[in-house]
């Protein structure tokens, strides 16, 4: 889908740049990325670079760099048309935690019209456009950083490490310590709950939480913060 | 950054973190933090993790640390885009300096 709307903005000068962040290297997003046949740059952040650097906490976020490599939004939930989780038919013979999981993202707040919208006018109108933040307010609109999160970062640094080095056990109380200390970094968690439990991210040995009951307690519909468009 | 030592060079902390050294510290953006030997080859961790407020974690089972992002108020220091270059699926790097001349979109996803 992003291919889709790089086709149509790249003429006007827009480029698209994909990151996974997975874990799991190419091995993971690797399929993906060749069903998609992107033309843009796809690239694979193995480490959650992202997190560190700019502040990501969810998935899918968008960031808008200009023409002189100034951040002009930072990142924000950002999607590329229809919201594919929220949309998908649900098998009648899928079971009951399938279900309510499918419930549960139906509720998210997705508003790709919003933020295509924007993309557009920034793509059109460059600086000029309402949406092209100036760099005082990009920088105080990225996540906060207390101390918790830096600790968290280094915590799920060690448990990526490890569990790439096939110390899978080990690394589980790092990325458990990082979920306690930055609870709302969903790629932290479902990161890890994905790795036990790779479809439903469900109920495990080895995790406090899990994506059905972690999403229910802070309600579907903040999932995705609302973009401040 | 996963490290096996207390010390790292200064071209491993700008890869990965954009901190440069330079004679009057550890840099990026328009901050500057004095370093008490900012000249040597290596730089110790450990004044680095308390002076830009990183996160030193230690697994002694492994022999490892690692050194989170500074911390303060907000992710990012500054709008400028630190010096990012990241693999593509068949490995090969790509940074995103090379984009300047044009608009960029950067999504972040996952396979999960």
């Amino acid at each position: 889908m992003w291919q889709a709307l790089r086709n149509e903005l790249h003429p006007q000068g827009l480029e698209v740049v994909t990151v996974a962040l997975d874990v799991g290297g190419a091995d993971a997003a690797g399929p993906w990325i060749d069903y998609a046949k992107p033309e843009h740059p796809a690239l694979i952040d193995a480490a959650h670079r992202m997190d560190e650097l700019f502040g990501v906490v969810n998935v899918p976020s968008g960031m808008w760099v200009d023409e002189d490599g100034v951040i002009v939004r930072p990142p924000e939930p950002a999607f590329p048309g229809k919201a594919v989780i929220a949309e998908l038919p649900v098998p009648k013979e899928a079971p009951p935690r399938i279900l309510e999981m499918m419930q549960e993202a139906a509720k998210m707040r997705i508003e790709p019209e919003r933020y295509l919208a924007a993309l557009r006018d920034w793509v059109d109108k460059g600086r000029e456009s309402a949406f092209a933040l100036d760099p005082g307010e990009v920088v105080a609109r990225s996540a906060p950083r207390p101390p918790e999160c830096s600790r968290a970062a280094a915590c799920f640094e060690l448990g990526q490490h490890l569990h790439r080095a096939g110390q899978v056990e080990d690394a589980v109380p790092w990325f458990r310590e990082a979920h306690r200390l930055q609870p709302g970094n969903w790629t932290y968690k479902r990161q890890a709950w994905e790795l036990v439990d790779p479809i439903l991210q469900g109920p495990s040995e080895e995790y406090d939480g899990d994506w059905l009951s972690d999403v229910r307690e802070i309600g579907a519909e903040n999932y995705y913060p609302r973009a401040e468009l | 950054m996963i490290l096996e030592r207390l010390e790292v060079t200064p071209r491993e902390l700008r890869e990965r973190t954009g901190w440069e050294i330079r004679p009057e510290g550890a840099c990026k953006a328009d901050r500057c933090v004095p370093l008490p030997d900012a000249g040597g080859e290596r730089v110790d961790v450990r004044v680095l993790a308390e002076r830009l407020g990183m996160a030193l974690v230690q697994d002694d089972a492994h022999g490892l640390w690692a050194l989170g992002p500074e911390s303060g108020e907000r992710a990012l220091l500054s709008a400028e885009l630190p010096e990012v270059t990241l693999p593509d699926r068949h490995g090969t790097p790509f940074s995103l300096a090379s984009l300047r001349g044009m608009k960029v979109l950067i999504v972040t996803w996952a396979s999960w």
